[in-house]
Parts: structure tokens; C-alpha cells; sequence
């Protein structure tokens, strides 16, 4: 088994504003999809990026936010157990960004020690 | 109450008061000191109360007896209570003279560290919650024997090898700081957490016993409550698992302790009391941020517990098993998860989800499959339920089955105009 990030990006959409249903329903959207491939025992780790963020710049320049200059912002990303590129591109199938304009990236990791 | 009722009562609240203060004294290591002084303490109770009464105050007596049992174990070994007198000055808790001090306060304190001490992940799972029945609860060795179905021999032996672990590991028995307690208590509620489930799923068909499993992981959690220590709210999350759990004993056997399904079962014989009290600790667990598998666990058995349907409770149930999920894989886990789902979302969404699993050497994966495919294909319905059968362990899960195939086919020879 190797191990594959999957992350997940989408375009800025400034006028994006869920009511709360909207955010529980999407919530729920992506647990059931993490659930359905945790249930199959291969995730190793998952975590969302929260919107707070600054990028540093070179000569000490710090820039609010962590999209600044870009067109797409970095949602989340989850760490899965494939036996390779293929399968884990069908663990990716079904993710609810796919439904919002967005993508995955689906990367396979080099561990540092190997 | 004659004392031969007496006797075995106070065996299962007091021995371990006792063996725990006598412990906290010698240190761990010689812990099997300690057993036979408490031991010799209650074969005296059983031969003079006998002939001479009950004493007024049966607990106070075995008190004093213990001290007394003591003084004159220390009285014949000199190097031993030279040795104890050494490293008790060293900790500066006593002068010359050794006391016994079972005043209420130092009873509490050393079961606390008892209960620390054993449930202690370097001791084998299995052997931990023998050690745990045998000086936290006071079982006799027969009573381990069959709650493990196995013989008195090698459950002999593993406690044995338990002991001989706390000592060769020389486990100190006081914790010295909150952080201490906190990542010493995952291991504490871990071993209740197994001696709870060891009573609920035993394999043992004695009702009686299992049950008192269960009592025991209650009243060991509930020692951690009133601990202001460790009522800490993952605490309350176990306790409350646990009375939901609980709450279902009496409806889930049949008279002669066969198992009756949840959906089969007779929802008045489920226990209010029970259920009232996993509300109340579900709502102590909620205190702070953690969310542990413990709280997971019991927000599902809440939802289990409930006697309404509400349509939100299988989409709960749903998200729950999701979010145990990503704390903790596990099959049964999986499996259940994969159940909800069909509830939810319907059977068609879960057997795609279900034939990715993978769990072909488990017998409820089958029977999983075999429920999703009833009414949608019941030929393959029956041949999951059948492979099911294949392997299933035990006698009750195989009649089961057993019975549901014979639902199946019966149906499906009325349709076909057999019967």
C-alpha cells in the first residue's frame, strides 16, 4: 500500500454565501464521502484549511491571506492508502467538490526517510 | 442476612478496599503480600462468624482484623518490614511503627491508584481485565474461568504472569500530575471499556455473570466519576455508552439466552432508569471540546435508545459512524456504518458502498450483503446469507441465520405458488 494526498481546490467565488442549512447539508456531503472511504480502512489522515492564513514572500513580505493573487484556494486535503495511482483515483470519485466547480489533485507521497 | 449471604458481599466491596490500602502501602510489587493478608482477613470472618455471630459492625471488624493480619505478617518477617520501614522512610510518610490507615480518604485514594495501576496497558488486554475481576471486583478464579470459558489453571497463570509484569516493570502506583492522570485514564477506560463489552458479547450462555460484567466496568466507571479527579467528560461518555447498553439487558435474551435482535425485541423491557441516566451523563460528556470514540459511541446508543422514530435518527446514526470512522477504523464499525447508510440513502447506494469493503473473512459482512439484496434479489440475498452461515462462529449466530434463510425461502416458494 502506498500512500496518496488528494487535495481539494476550487475557484474564489467572492459572492459565496451558504445559509446555514446550505453549510450543514454540505457538511454532511463530505463526511458521508470520507466515511465511505474510511470505511474501506484507507485513510490516513484528513484535515480542512481553515480561511485564516498569510503567505510570506520573499524579503520578509507578508501578504493577508491565503489567497492573495490567486484563482483558486486550497480547501482541505486527506492523506489515503492505495495500492496505486489508479485505485486512488476511484477512491476520489464522488467527492462533493466535483459537484461545486472544484477538483481534486490526487498526488502520490515520497516519504522523506525512504 | 446470614453470613454466609454477608460474606460474599462485602468480598466484592471491601477486598479490594482493603488489598488496594495494603498495596499503597508495600508498592505493587508485592501485591500478592497484600492478597494473602486480605485473604487470611476474610477466611477468619468465614470461620468465626459462623460459630460466634455477625459482629455489630461486620466492615469495622475486617478492618481491624486486616491491621491486626498485618502486624503479625510484618512481626514474622523482618527482613520484609524492615525493608517496607526502609522505603517508607524514604518517602517520609511514617515513623517507627507501621500503621494500616483505612480511614475513608486513604481507602478512595489507593483504589484510585489501584484502578490506575492494573488497568495498565503492559499487561496483556485479556489479562488485564482478569487482574481487574480478581482484585478490583473481588470474583473468585472459577467465576473468571467461566466468564472466559476456560479452566481455573490458566487463568491461574495469567494473573501470575500479570503480577510478575507489575513487578518487573516496577509500575509505581501514584500519578504526580494532571497530564499524568489524563494520558493514564485512556488506558483505564479502555480496560473497562473491554470488561464491559467482555460481559456484553461473552460468549458464556450464564445471563447471571455476564451481567455482573457489566455491573462491574459501571461501578469502576462510576468510582471514576465521583472522583473529582477523573470526571473528566470522556468519563461521563463511557458511562453513558454503557447505560444504554445496559439498558437493552433484559430484552436482548430470550429465556433460555438466546439472542433476540434489536428491531425484534420488546421495547417495555427496555430500562427507563437506564436510559434516563445515559441521558444524564451524555449531557456531563459535553462539557469541553474533546470528542472521543467513547462520545460517538454513545450518541449512536442514544439514538438506539430512543423508543420514537425520528426521522433524523438513522441520518445521526449515519454521522456518527462517519466521524468514528476517521477516529478509529474498524470492521464492525465499517459494517454498521454500511447499515445506516441503506437507511439513509437506501440499499442500491449502500451494497455499491458494501461490495468495496472487502471483509470477506467476517461473517456479518455477508449477512450485511444479504440483507440488502432481500427484496431487491433474493437468490443472491440467500446465497450472501448462506455464506454468512459458512462462517459464522457460534451456535447462536448460525440458528440466526438460520431462521432468516428460512424466512427467505418460504417467501420466495409462496411467490413462486410452491406453498
Amino acid at each position: 500500500m502506498k500512500e496518496f494526498m488528494m487535495i481539494f481546490s476550487s475557484e474564489i467565488n467572492e459572492s459565496f454565501g451558504p445559509s446555514p442549512e446550505q453549510m450543514q447539508s454540505n457538511i454532511q456531503q463530505w463526511m458521508d464521502w470520507f466515511g465511505g472511504i474510511a470505511a474501506q480502512g484507507k485513510i490516513v489522515s484528513a484535515n480542512r484549511l481553515s480561511f485564516e492564513g498569510k503567505t510570506l514572500k520573499p524579503n520578509n513580505v507578508i501578504a493577508d491571506g491565503p489567497y492573495a493573487e490567486v484563482k483558486e484556494i486550497i480547501g482541505g486535503y486527506v492523506i489515503v492508502k492505495a495500492t496505486n495511482l489508479d485505485e486512488a483515483m476511484k477512491l476520489a470519485e464522488g467527492c462533493p467538490i466535483l459537484n461545486h466547480g472544484g477538483h481534486v489533485e490526487v498526488r502520490s507521497i515520497i516519504a522523506m526517510n525512504g | 442476612m446470614s453470613e454466609k449471604e454477608l460474606i460474599p458481599q462485602l468480598f466484592k466491596t471491601e477486598y479490594r478496599k482493603i488489598i488496594s490500602v495494603l498495596c499503597n502501602l508495600f508498592g505493587i510489587v508485592h501485591i500478592e503480600i497484600a492478597e494473602d493478608i486480605t485473604n487470611d482477613t476474610f477466611l477468619l470472618a468465614s470461620e468465626t462468624w459462623g460459630s460466634n455471630g455477625i459482629p455489630e459492625n461486620p466492615t469495622a471488624w475486617l478492618y481491624t482484623v486486616a491491621k491486626n493480619n498485618t502486624k503479625d505478617y510484618l512481626k514474622r518477617h523482618k527482613t520484609f518490614s524492615e525493608k517496607i520501614v526502609f522505603d517508607l522512610k524514604l518517602n517520609q510518610k511514617q515513623s517507627e511503627e507501621i500503621e494500616v490507615d483505612l480511614s475513608a480518604e486513604n481507602i478512595n485514594d489507593s483504589q484510585l491508584q489501584m484502578i490506575f495501576t492494573i488497568c495498565n496497558p503492559i499487561i496483556q488486554a485479556e489479562a488485564q481485565i482478569g487482574l481487574a475481576l480478581r482484585i478490583l471486583c473481588g470474583f473468585g478464579i472459577e467465576e473468571i474461568a467461566e466468564a472466559f470459558l476456560t479452566n481455573k489453571e490458566t487463568i491461574n497463570k495469567r494473573l501470575f504472569r500479570a503480577k510478575e509484569k507489575l513487578r518487573t516493570e516496577n509500575v509505581k502506583m501514584v500519578f504526580h500530575s494532571e497530564i499524568d492522570v489524563k494520558s493514564r485514564l485512556d488506558s483505564v477506560l479502555a480496560t473497562l471499556y473491554l470488561l464491559f463489552n467482555e460481559g456484553y458479547h461473552s460468549s458464556t450462555q450464564k445471563t447471571y455473570l455476564r451481567k455482573e460484567l457489566c455491573l462491574e466496568a459501571m461501578r469502576l466507571n462510576y468510582f471514576l466519576i465521583e472522583n473529582e479527579t477523573t470526571n473528566k467528560p470522556i468519563v461521563n461518555a463511557l458511562m453513558a455508552l454503557m447505560c444504554f447498553h445496559a439498558s437493552r439487558f433484559e430484552a436482548r435474551t430470550n429465556e433460555i439466552g438466546e439472542p433476540i435482535l434489536y428491531d425484534q425485541q420488546d421495547k417495555n423491557l427496555w430500562n427507563e432508569k437506564l436510559i434516563t441516566k445515559g441521558n444524564y451523563y451524555l449531557i456531563q460528556s459535553a462539557r469541553g471540546n474533546e470528542l472521543s470514540k467513547y462520545h460517538l459511541e454513545a450518541n449512536i446508543a442514544y439514538w438506539h435508545s430512543s423508543k420514537i422514530e425520528n426521522p433524523q435518527k438513522w441520518n445521526k446514526i449515519l454521522q456518527a459512524y462517519n466521524q468514528l470512522l476517521l477516529i478509529e477504523y474498524s470492521p464492525i464499525t465499517a459494517l454498521n456504518r454500511t447499515y445506516a447508510l441503506a437507511q439513509v440513502k437506501g440499499k442500491q447506494t449502500a451494497i455499491i458502498e458494501a461490495e468495496k469493503l472487502n471483509l470477506t473473512d467476517n461473517h456479518f459482512y455477508y449477512s450485511l450483503l444479504g440483507y440488502l439484496y432481500t427484496d431487491l434479489d433474493d437468490g443472491k440475498a440467500i446465497s450472501y446469507f448462506e455464506m454468512a452461515q459458512q462462517k459464522a462462529k457460534t451456535d447462536n449466530d448460525k440458528s440466526l441465520l438460520s431462521n432468516k434463510l428460512n424466512d427467505l425461502k418460504k417467501k420466495n416458494n409462496s411467490l413462486l405458488g410452491f406453498s
